[in-house]
């Protein structure tokens, strides 16, 4: 039986198969990757459901060439996405910078596992987050979501694509394996209910059209193939016309601009839960699968009569580092949980006063962070 | 009344490139020219509606094509314009997807994806300039270099064998494959015509001169000299098992379309199937 594209109605599913659906919802036609743990139920999904609803699955030969396929696919006007983990992500990098130069909408989802290198296949980690913000070469702006559930493997994926499509970029689902393997439940709105945002079309008509031209918004409108706009990409420092320049004034008024285009809409795509911060004296700071863990920790601690409070990112990148500055005016402790050694701490770290108020707990992958190894730390003194 | 002569001041292809572009980044004597152009008379007698067509490109001189022409143009990471190409293609199944790109670039550092989209017969025309060597970095040796050839990385002479594309291409599946020089710009010219007609993975070697980074080290000399080297070297012989298409460094150059077959493309082997386990009108 053929299935539609948005399968609203409620579910017990697992996290990967819950994303590929989010991905379906918002509209994504093709999919490019390569099998790899623990990712590879999100391309067993989508060979499955691609069909059904029109779309194209393809499995590439590696990541390098499933990254340049979604770019090519999305430069053709569909909606594209690929999923890994670290070693595939790795190969991912350069193309993930010819997205941002070029502009093009595209969805990367990472199923962190432990790392580096083949690592722990199977098991949990959180140790891409900084090579998910500065993995390609070169200074750029990247958007990341960190799902920490399956409703959530399912709602981001949707918010990654509407963020590519606004703002004609690479955004990456920054999942982990715990989460991607999680099996619970998933509410799927009806279609009519779910936000979709597409890229906008050319408002000049061919001939007048500049395909880098951008308005306020820094966002040029996208020209697809096959429209007749004659568009020229380059991953070359290039003009409004797509042409490579190659000078500095060129690169810092071209790089100056992608940067911007991100930075300006920061408060706009900048989103976190926040749990008992109004009174608390001691804030844990988590995300993925961590920050469910860090929830209980603060539970817990509250029972105890600890004035402890949670905020979880739901972005990691780009940093939510004015609500880190303004909570630091009021807290004396922040805790950072995270399956590495101190990647968001050490972002925390740069938005906080002194360093001795931030405290982390860290694994190195493999295994959970539990919530009692949080509480531990939230019922020690403060350092103040 | 005296006879008036119309005095044409456009070329018939202008058309078809960006001339705000111009003057190119090419050597004096270097043979991407006239593989360009001979694409472009092809798809002028063709008579392709210009939209229908994008050309991707790798990175390398012959990659700079992509920014020459009037198509839908995409210039993209090293290596990567065959993967690149496809997912383009699968969106947009009626265009003419076009890579143009060097021997480096589609053999070297993109060779898994040459292969692989020749496997799955991908509907793509790969147009591979092959110059023997990497020029946009100053001449450098790459997976065609003939042996013995001198390249700034292979001081005393180049002691790894080189790949003959042509049947690198025709092993893994390529439905057509020939292979020419810029001296045969009319076989060169029918050859781009039948592939783009092709449905499937076709592929065309184009040897190329690079006076600068090949031509000065090997005492091979300027463009011209080089042109005049392929019209005594070169053997036509269609036909042929492209095992046995013969690129030599000082001798022989066998040209020729080597293989023309019909296979169902990768997107005609796709709907095939779906359509059959799921009905037709899938997914609609």
């Amino acid at each position: 039986m053929k299935r539609p594209a948005v399968l609203t109605g409620e579910y017990f599913i697992l996290g990967d198969y819950a994303c590929a659906e989010g991905a379906l919802a918002a509209g994504c036609r093709f999919f490019a990757g390569y099998p790899i743990t623990p990712a590879t139920e999100i391309a067993e999904r989508m060979s499955y459901r691609m069909p059904e609803v029109g779309g194209i699955y393809i499995q590439m030969e590696d990541e390098l060439a499933s990254m340049a396929a979604i770019i090519g696919a999305s430069c053709g006007g569909v909606k594209a996405m690929t999923a890994t983990s670290g070693p595939g992500f790795s190969l991912m990098l350069e193309n993930i910078g010819l997205a941002v130069m070029m502009e093009v909408p595209c969805v990367v989802v990472n199923v962190q596992r432990g790392a580096p290198s083949t690592g722990l296949p199977t098991l949990v980690g959180q140790g891409d987050v900084m090579q998910a913000r500065w993995g390609s070469h070169g200074d750029y702006e990247i958007v990341a979501y960190a799902p920490s559930s399956v409703q959530e493997m399912f709602d981001l994926t949707v918010k990654a694509f509407n963020t590519a499509e606004r703002y004609r970029i690479p955004v990456i689902l920054l999942a982990d394996e715990a989460v991607g393997h999680l099996t619970e439940k998933l509410v799927i709105p009806p279609e009519e209910e779910l936000t979709i945002i597409n890229r906008m079309p050319p408002q000049d008509p061919p001939g007048e059209y500049l395909p880098y031209r951008a308005d306020d918004s820094l966002v040029p409108p996208m020209a697809n193939a096959g429209e007749g706009y004659f568009v020229h990409m380059t991953g070359l420092t290039h003009d409004e016309r797509g042409y490579p320049i190659i000078t500095g004034e060129a690169h810092e008024k071209l790089i100056r601009r992608l940067i911007q285009k991100i930075r300006s809409h920061a408060d706009e795509i900048i989103e976190y839960e926040e749990v008992e911060l109004d009174d608390a004296d001691i804030v844990v700071i988590a995300y993925g699968i961590t920050a469910r863990a860090a929830l209980r920790a603060v539970r817990d601690a509250r029972a105890q009569g600890i004035k402890a409070g949670l905020l979880r990112l739901i972005t990691v990148w780009p940093f939510p580092e004015k609500k880190i500055q303004d909570l630091a005016q009021r807290v004396d402790t922040f805790v950072v949980a995270e399956i590495n050694q101190g990647q968001i701490r050490r972002e925390v770290e740069r938005f906080v006063d002194r360093p001795d108020r931030v405290i982390g707990v860290n694994k190195l992958g493999g295994d959970l962070i539990t919530p009692n190894e949080i509480l531990e730390v939230l019922c020690q003194p403060s350092p103040k | 009344m005296s006879a008036v002569t119309e005095v044409k001041t456009r070329h018939p292809l202008d058309r078809y490139i960006r001339e705000e572009r111009f003057p190119h980044i090419w050597c004096p004597g270097c043979g991407l020219g006239i593989a360009m152009s001979s694409f472009l008379y092809a798809v002028d007698e063709l008579d392709l509606d210009p939209k229908e067509i994008a050309v991707v490109s790798g990175i390398g001189c012959s990659g700079r094509v992509a920014g020459y022409v009037r198509f839908d143009s995409y210039h993209t990471t090293h290596g990567r314009a065959i993967p690149f190409a496809t997912g383009l293609k699968l969106a947009k199944p009626h265009m003419k997807v076009v890579v143009f790109s060097g021997d480096g670039d589609l053999a070297s550092i993109g060779g898994n994806h040459l292969i692989h989209a020749a496997r799955r017969n991908v509907d793509l025309t790969i147009i591979c300039i092959n110059n023997f060597n990497y020029g946009m970095t100053g001449g450098q040796f790459g997976p065609t270099t003939p042996l013995g050839a001198k390249t700034t990385t292979t001081p005393y002479g180049n002691f790894e064998h080189p790949f003959n594309l042509v049947y690198l291409a025709a092993s893994a599946g390529a439905v057509y494959v020939a292979r020419w020089t810029v001296l045969h710009t009319y076989h060169l010219r029918q050859s781009i015509k039948e592939a783009l007609l092709k449905d499937g993975f076709s592929f065309i070697e184009v040897i190329s001169p690079c006076p600068i980074g090949f031509g000065r080290p090997n005492k091979i000399g300027e463009g011209l000299e080089e042109m005049k080297f392929y019209r005594e070297n070169s053997v036509i012989r269609n036909g042929i098992d492209p095992k046995d298409a013969e690129l030599s460094f000082r001798g022989k150059i066998v040209v020729g379309k080597f293989v023309d077959i019909e296979k169902p493309s990768y997107l005609k082997t796709l709907r095939d199937f779906y359509d059959r386990i799921l009905g037709e009108n899938h997914g609609s």
